[in-house]
């Protein structure tokens, strides 16, 4: 979830009203943010140094509240202080609107392109740091990190149009990028960012491609190469007055949201917002952007009261979703359904649910009504692998050993090699992108976490008994997951013996408790029908030659290996630093 | 191992102080320890008095004095005389001394401190440069006060006393002895105990006359070298009981890895969702990826065996219709609802969905993953129904001391018709109610699969605030229907983690002292029983 940091004195100036910070993290509560911190309670030297700020939590679904503008408008209109204001596109003076032209090659890059034009904008340094900060929380949000969508903004009385996009050989392009004085082909502008900390993991997004994307004035001056950087000729100011935002992207969805959260936010600060013509006609999407009419959509009365418990009438329901900034009229068709106008800064209204959510948030989730949805009686069951699983966890416990839970990924090391197994590398799943270099694979092997646990815990009086009763995972190509959980057990004594006859002893007892009786070699060969267990020597490189033993169930006519046990090989516990 | 290690009082009937008592008492009704064992250091005579007290063989009483020890000085004037008197003595014998002679016939220190005091008492005076003697005969009284106490360890003149140990001659200290008597089970010797009833003193009928040890009642008993269960899986068990009291039925959560499809696609997370980043889900390079989804008849045998008997019991006479699932139908529906909403009553994301992003293999980030399919095997025949699963998860965290890159989910899920938000918060105030948590609040929330979504709020009395304690919601239509649940099914989903209301129940800070292999056996072994509703 983002965080923003906003102007205590500000917002409360906005929200006209000096809140407590008790009264502001209940109202953020109500609404469904959180007040992370107020920093005038803070005491670090960077908080006091400048004047109080909170610290809120927006849901990352909320496009609209990620810079001071949105949440102080939101909470406002949620305050009832103001309904949410309409906003339109006003036609050029002169009738002509700007004009982006978009070439063909850009299918090969990044295909598409939105903008506006801010007339008559008025910033202050407050606006601007705004400005380019809410640019930035959509860069890192909305657009995953610049992959999908980017925004540019130019001063637009130092620019001419038409513009055009284009996508060109990184070679043909030259510019002088933002705050820099060189100029600079594609290429080396590559290498010149290379090592910087901001730009520098945006660079993959475009560098190995053939060409560019890139955006020329009619003057043939490069406005941006996005999503990399603007150049420094058409930057915008504290003084910029009219400022021209293009935005390309990959995605046709997004791209139109972020237009919309931009006007929305920052639209208020202009004489009027202007739209811009995309002249793109290869891939139909020649269109004047942006379309800031509200989304019309239904709601049924029945379903929000249903849902939230609530039997209000339709007016009633329409007062409070207004505080959601909707606006709602009942349906001139159908008295059963409200028509609802979605506002273009609600990208994340997608159904009726989320307005009965919003009816639900202005209505107070805390006071709806309570009332107890038992209306069946459900039938409790276990799953009977959880249920054997707990019979075994509690006779070996009940044996006097000690249950431990360690972690289910590890290295493929310490689940191969040090255990003296062979990985033909089919055999485990591997991890393709572990932050911690330790977590390779899913364990195949119960044995390194009860080593690794008796390794952490060396401190601890001999004996040490310790077991484990959890899954290990498989790859199984017949699955449609590609993979089978199996449920293990596996149980590891240290002292100053080798302990043989106690592994043995427990599973003795646990093969008892599981109703399976002791039999001879000769008998559970002999008759296969005959239930019961025995043990034989077995060769394993995990354990001490002559010392290890398979464990041989006969079970419903037929006859199973299911486990080993043994004195572990001393270069095992060499390996576990165990020795 | 056998016995405590901190049983009875052990007796050793050779204790001859122990003995001596008893003979003493024999022939002296009252001893006391000071005068009757005078070179018996105090703690043996506390020991053998404990011991005998222990079994009523004596009574005493403990009195603490002060008494006065002479210096090494004074123990030089008792022997020899006080320094006046020596000095005195020295002059009658010589008839004459010159001054400066003196130290040569009594030392310096005498012939310093005691020609004074001869001079006061009028002993002696001086004839020009020499002494000379004045009386005949002297008392040296010095030396009787000395040799009083010496005997008596104590002076009646108490400022005189006092102005000896001002001039070092004595020291004080602290006196312990005893008053002693005959205890009710008084004999001249140590009785035979025994220290335990064995079953051959039972068959001879000699533990009848048996003088048995006594025991010692403040220490503690004997190890049990007892095992024990993972304080977790002590955790995990209450919140299962909590379930299945409830009516739930537990959900198999038997696979780790995922397909993309069921972990994010059917939970209608949108294929460039953040959740989705590399940054926080564990993808699987090998094996390379899942297969669509279909029918998986193991996993449908178990849930068929486990709900057989809730089917039974609510069939009653209806005849209810069983419509078999089309995996084929529903990979479709997922994919319009992502693109355009399909028929379900939404707009959907508007993006171009890729069937490979949705076979990636993942290691499953939430048990949700099973819920939906769980889910999704209830529209064959939609009815009331109740699940939870509690199982391990995976996340691509950086590990620290509040994550681990795995912890286990706990997870209801309750699938009912004409369901209501204010029901879920009534539902889950009694859940948690049985955890000793009560007084909930509801946040709203985003969850890209619940709709509305609620963040549950407790009040935790130790950290005084409230603490975020689980997530909470109604699933979104967009999931539900494309599996064919009808539209008026409404399912409830809550999870909470279960490492983190037993960190906060038990005082652990570090997740990694909870999970994993770095958690220490003697607490494992130390933690007591768990019930969430006792605290």
């Amino acid at each position: 979830m983002p965080t923003i940091s906003v102007d205590k004195a500000a917002l409360f100036k906005a929200l006209e009203k000096e809140y407590t910070t008790e009264e502001f993290d209940e109202l953020c509560f109500e609404f469904g943010i959180e007040l992370d911190e107020d920093t005038s309670q803070s005491k670090k030297p960077e908080d006091l140094a400048q004047p109080p700020q909170l610290k809120i939590e927006i849901p990352a679904n909320r496009y609209d509240m990620l810079c001071f503008e949105g949440i102080a408008m939101n909470l406002r209109v949620f305050l009832e202080k103001e309904k949410l204001p309409k906003w339109t596109v006003t036609p050029p003076a002169n009738g002509q609107p700007e004009t982006i032209i978009v070439k063909e090659e850009t299918s090969k890059i990044r295909p598409l392109i939105s903008g506006v034009v801010l007339r008559g904008i008025e910033f202050t340094q407050e606006r601007y740091d705004s400005f380019i900060a809410l640019q930035d929380k959509l860069h890192q949000n909305l657009a995953r990190q610049r992959t999908l969508v980017s925004i540019g903004t130019h001063d637009l009385d130092t620019i001419k149009g038409p513009y055009t996009y284009e996508a060109l050989a990184p070679e043909q392009i030259e510019f002088v990028p933002l705050n820099q004085t060189q100029k600079m082909n594609g290429k080396q502008l590559m290498e010149f960012y290379e090592k910087d900390k901001h730009l520098g993991r945006y660079l993959h997004i475009i560098r190995d491609s053939p060409v560019y994307p890139v955006i020329y004035d009619a003057n043939r001056t490069v406005l941006s190469l996005p999503p990399i950087i603007n150049g420094d000729h058409s930057k915008i100011t504290l003084n910029t007055k009219n400022v021209l935002i293009e935005i390309t992207a990959l995605d046709k969805t997004k791209v139109e949201i972020v237009n919309h959260i931009l006007v929305a936010m920052f639209g208020g600060y202009a004489e009027s917002i202007e739209a811009i013509h995309v002249d793109s006609p290869h891939n139909r999407e020649s269109r004047d952007v942006p379309n800031l009419g509200p989304r019309e959509m239904q709601a049924e009365v029945t379903y929000l009261n249903e849902v939230t418990g609530l039997n209000l009438s339709p007016p009633e329901i329409s007062k409070l979703l207004e505080k959601m900034g909707y606006t709602v009229t009942p349906s001139s068709s159908d008295e059963k359904y409200l028509d609802v106008s979605v506002p273009i800064t609600r990208a994340d209204v997608l159904h009726q649910a989320d307005v009965m959510e919003d009816y639900a948030i202005a209505y107070g989730f805390n006071n709806l009504p309570r009332v107890y949805p038992n209306k069946s009686a459900a039938v409790a069951a276990p799953l009977p692998i959880n249920k054997l699983g707990d019979i075994v966890r509690f006779e070996a416990a009940a044996a006097g050993w000690n249950e431990v839970m360690p972690l289910i990924l590890c290295s493929r090391e310490e689940n191969f090699d040090w255990l003296n197994r062979k990985d033909d590398g089919t055999t485990a799943i591997t991890l393709a992108n572990p932050k911690t270099v330790e977590y390779q694979i899913v364990r195949t092997s119960l044995l390194p976490g009860l080593l690794k646990t008796i390794n952490s815990n060396r401190h601890h009086a001999v004996p040490i008994k310790v077991f484990e009763s959890s899954d290990v995972s498989y790859v199984d190509l017949t699955q449609e997951r590609k993979s089978r959980n199996e449920r293990h057990f596996a149980a590891a004594f240290m002292g100053k013996t080798s302990g043989f006859e106690q592994i043995h002893g427990l599973l003795d007892r646990i093969m008892a408790m599981l109703k399976s009786a002791f039999i001879t070699r000769e008998e559970g060969l002999q008759n296969v029908k005959l239930d019961g267990y025995w043990i034989e020597e077995v060769e394993d490189p995990t354990f001490l030659k002559g010392h290890s033993a398979a464990i041989k169930l006969n079970i419903g006519g037929k006859n199973h290996t299911i486990g080993v046990f043994g004195i572990l090989h001393p270069s095992v516990l060499r390996k576990f630093e165990l020795s | 191992m056998s016995g405590g290690t901190r049983g009875a009082v052990p007796l050793h009937t050779k204790n001859t102080v122990a003995q001596d008592m008893l003979t003493h008492l024999f022939t002296k009704p009252t001893l006391n320890s000071a005068e009757d064992f005078p070179s018996v250091p105090q703690p043996e005579i506390k020991a053998a008095l404990d011991r005998l007290a222990s079994r009523s063989m004596v009574e005493y009483v403990t009195i603490d004095s002060e008494q006065a020890t002479l210096t090494p000085e004074a123990e030089a004037i008792v022997q020899e005389g006080s320094h006046e008197f020596k000095v005195w003595s020295a002059v009658k014998q010589a008839g004459r001394i010159a001054i400066k002679d003196l130290p040569n016939f009594v030392g310096a220190d005498s012939a310093r401190v005691g020609s004074g005091n001869a001079f006061k008492n009028k002993w002696i005076k001086k004839d020009g440069d020499s002494l000379v003697l004045v009386a005949e005969e002297v008392k040296d009284v010095t030396r009787d006060r000395l040799r009083e106490i010496q005997d008596t360890k104590t002076l009646s003149d108490a400022k005189l006393l006092n102005d000896y140990k001002k001039r070092k001659l004595v020291t004080f200290s602290k006196v312990i002895s005893y008053t002693i008597n005959k205890g009710p089970k008084y004999a001249i010797e140590m009785p035979v105990e025994v220290t335990d009833l064995t079953v051959e003193m039972i068959a001879s009928g000699e533990w009848e006359k048996a003088n048995f040890k006594g025991y010692n009642f403040a220490a503690l008993g004997a190890p049990q070298n007892a095992g024990s269960l993972h304080p977790l899986n002590k955790v995990r068990t209450e919140f299962r009981t909590l379930f299945f009291n409830l009516g739930f039925t537990e959900m198999p959560t038997g696979h780790f890895v995922d397909s993309a499809f069921w972990n994010f696609e059917a939970l209608y997370v949108p294929q460039q969702h953040p959740a989705r980043d590399a940054q926080d889900t564990f993808f699987i390079s090998y094996p390379p990826k899942s297969d669509k989804p279909r029918a998986d008849p193991y996993t449908d045998n178990t849930l068929d065996d486990i709900e057989a008997g809730a089917r039974r019991l609510y069939a009653a006479n209806e005849k209810r219709k069983r419509v078999p699932r089309d995996y084929e139908a529903y990979w479709e529906n997922i994919k319009a609802v992502h693109e355009n909403g399909g028929d379900f009553g939404s707009i959907g994301y508007r993006y171009s969905w890729s069937e490979d992003e949705a076979l990636r293999l993942v290691l499953r980030t939430h048990t949700t993953a099973v819920s939906t399919a769980v889910l999704h095997r209830l529209a064959e025949d939609p009815r009331p129904a109740r699940y939870f699963s509690i199982d391990r998860v995976f996340r691509n965290e950086t590990v620290d001391a509040t994550h681990l890159a795995e912890f286990h989910q706990v997870e209801g899920v309750i699938a009912d018709f004409g369901l209501t938000l204010g029901g879920l918060m009534r539902f889950l105030e009694d859940f948690f109610s049985k955890m000793g948590i009560d007084g909930l609040r509801f946040k709203p929330a985003y969850n890209p699969y619940t709709e509305p979504s609620m963040e549950i709020f407790g009040y935790h009395t130790g950290l005084g605030k409230w603490v975020e304690i689980g997530n909470s919601g109604m699933f979104r239509p967009e999931m539900l229907e494309p599996m064919g649940l009808p539209r008026d099914m409404r399912v409830y989903g809550f999870g909470l983690s279960l490492e983190r209301p037993t960190m906060i129940k038990y005082g652990v800070s570090n997740i990694r002292e909870l999970l994993g292999h770095k958690v220490d056996l003697g607490f494992i072994q130390s933690n007591p029983a768990v019930r969430l509703d006792k605290n």
